[in-house]
């Protein structure tokens, strides 16, 4: 039954990297750009929900939804400002920008919020009015899934099947994958390719918000550099599962979560980031483009 | 329909174009001919806003476009296929053609649609398959397709015949004369100079940036310096 608990452990762990890694791998897809302040833009959205829940008192959902809006403008604001005066410079002058941005959204949320570790109110309360806990109970409670864990699950699925809809059905889901492959000839169309840009930045932030709240419900603790870490889990899901491919990131997410929580489990809980990089180091060594990434062959 | 007025482009230090002028009439095929670096794309680039010139104008159905972002161009009537055709090799065929009409209102996508296969039968055939998985000349193909999505008045067409086989330049070639006949106005910038003066009703030929000479399609064909410089002797 333990490894049963443990599978989905990984998977619930795994689907809110997932939803972390599909921000990193659209902005990438579309930018080409590695956005290193994506994992800071979660604390924000975890702050946002904190505050609204504890300070306010306000209901949960509302508290996601204040998280979502907030995020949204965040990360169309830092691409409007940060990233697009340097569309044509070197891709390594928009990297490091990228860090710069990600240190001031930390040094920022320690001035305004403070840099002590704070006790996140969990969207749902691990225990219900009785003192059970909130959580679905298989086998006669041998095994126990909480619903914080089973949303997370529910989420990232949505989250997936939407954004596979969205950019194979819709025309402007369509119009984002085509400034991705070639902007010029995306611009030929008539498509706005700045606009694309910022909506990208838009629903990925939005993603990273939701994912936030859904992380900070699970391990309820909350400080600047609470984003940090798992946005570099999640960028190396992104790579895992081909970065710029959205159900790579989804696929990547997920074994990245299961492979974390067994190293845990049966490895050793201080080598468990070391055993998940370098499970990452042998799959790109084998797939340098990733699970599902294509290899393009740089042309001259 | 078109009209260029004195246009210079430079590439950092370099004087691309030299004070180009040149105009487009209503129902014409006009062709830009010379060889490799003469200017022919950085002339189309700059009628579609990639590129600016400081000086001159180009008006368009009487309207100055030369500060006219390029994705503004298309929903005023001119559409390009670019040189290489950049069509989307990840995305299906019918996405490509989508993505033509981006600008245009989702009623007009289906006639337009059905507009294209007719004249690309080969189009419909692959509606669904991956645009990549096209042979060079079925892209070229697309490409002209996804450009008359957006109904356009003028298409711009740049080296439609590079890397194809003679075989498939003379069926792009017939696919431009069917255009004409049906009242398109096109203006082709062409290395082939034999095949696009052989369609044109007129012709100007570029060199090192300038407009050398102009005159009917069969006048440049029978010109001696033409005839020498581009349709070997």
């Amino acid at each position: 039954m333990s490894f049963l608990n443990n599978v989905i452990t990984g998977v619930s762990l795994g689907s809110i990297y997932a939803i972390i890694a599909l921000g990193y791998t659209m902005v990438y897809g579309i930018a080409k750009m590695l956005n290193f302040a994506h994992g800071d833009v979660i604390m924000v959205g975890a702050f946002m929900c904190f505050f609204a829940m504890g300070s306010f008192g306000l209901p949960p959902l509302v508290g996601v939804l204040l998280a979502v809006v907030v995020c949204t403008v965040l990360g169309m604001v830092i691409e409007r400002l940060a990233y697009k005066p340097l569309r044509q410079a070197p891709s390594l002058a928009v990297l490091i920008t990228a860090i710069g941005v990600s240190y001031l959204l930390q040094n920022g949320a320690q001035i305004l919020w403070g840099a002590a570790t704070k006790t996140f109110t969990p969207i749902i309360s691990p225990t219900n009015a009785a003192g059970e806990p909130n959580a679905l109970q298989l086998f006669g409670g041998q095994l126990s899934i909480s619903y914080v864990a089973l949303l997370s699950i529910v989420v990232c699925l949505v989250v997936m099947v939407s954004l596979t809809l969205f950019t194979g059905r819709t025309k402007l889901g369509k119009a984002m994958r085509a400034c991705s492959e070639d902007k010029g000839a995306a611009q030929l169309m008539g498509i706005n390719v700045d606009s694309t840009i910022s909506m990208t930045f838009a629903i990925g932030s939005a993603l990273a918000a939701v994912a936030g709240v859904l992380m900070c419900s699970a391990y309820p603790i909350l400080s600047p550099t609470t984003g940090s870490l798992p946005g570099i889990r999640a960028f190396t899901a992104a790579v895992f599962g081909g970065i710029g491919s959205i159900p790579g990131a989804f696929l990547g997410g997920i074994l990245l979560g299961i492979i974390e929580t067994f190293a845990k489990a049966y490895i050793s809980t201080d080598l468990s980031d070391a055993v998940v990089f370098a499970v990452l180091i042998i799959v790109l060594l084998v797939k340098p483009a990733g699970l599902l990434g294509k290899y393009v062959p740089e042309k001259v | 329909m078109l009209k260029v007025e004195n246009i210079n482009v430079y590439y950092g230090a370099i004087h691309a174009i030299k004070g180009v002028s040149f105009e487009v009439n209503d129902g014409e095929i006009v062709t830009l001919i010379g060889a490799n670096g003469a200017g022919k794309s950085t002339t189309l680039q700059t009628i579609s806003g990639l590129l600016h010139s400081p000086t001159g104008s180009i008006t368009f159905q009487g309207e100055n476009i030369a500060s006219v972002p390029a994705p503004k161009l298309v929903s005023k009537g001119l559409a390009q296929v670019p040189e290489g055709r950049r069509i989307f090799l990840n995305m299906t065929v019918e996405e490509n053609l989508e993505m033509g009409a981006y600008t245009r209102p989702s009623s007009e996508v289906e006639p337009h649609l059905a507009r294209v296969y007719d004249l690309f039968p080969r189009m419909k055939e692959r509606r669904r398959q991956v645009a990549g998985t096209l042979s060079g000349g079925e892209q070229q193909m697309l490409a002209m397709g996804r450009a008359l999505m957006s109904d356009p008045k003028l298409i711009m067409l740049d080296e439609p015949s590079m890397g194809l086989a003679p075989i498939l330049v003379e069926q792009i070639f017939d696919i431009i004369k069917e255009l004409h006949k049906v009242g398109t106005t096109i203006l082709l910038v062409e290395q082939n100079a034999q095949m696009a003066l052989s369609v044109a009703d007129r012709g100007y030929v570029l060199e090192t940036g300038k407009i050398v000479s102009s005159g009917t399609g069969s006048e440049l064909l029978n010109d001696e310096s033409v005839k020498k410089a581009y349709l070997g002797g």
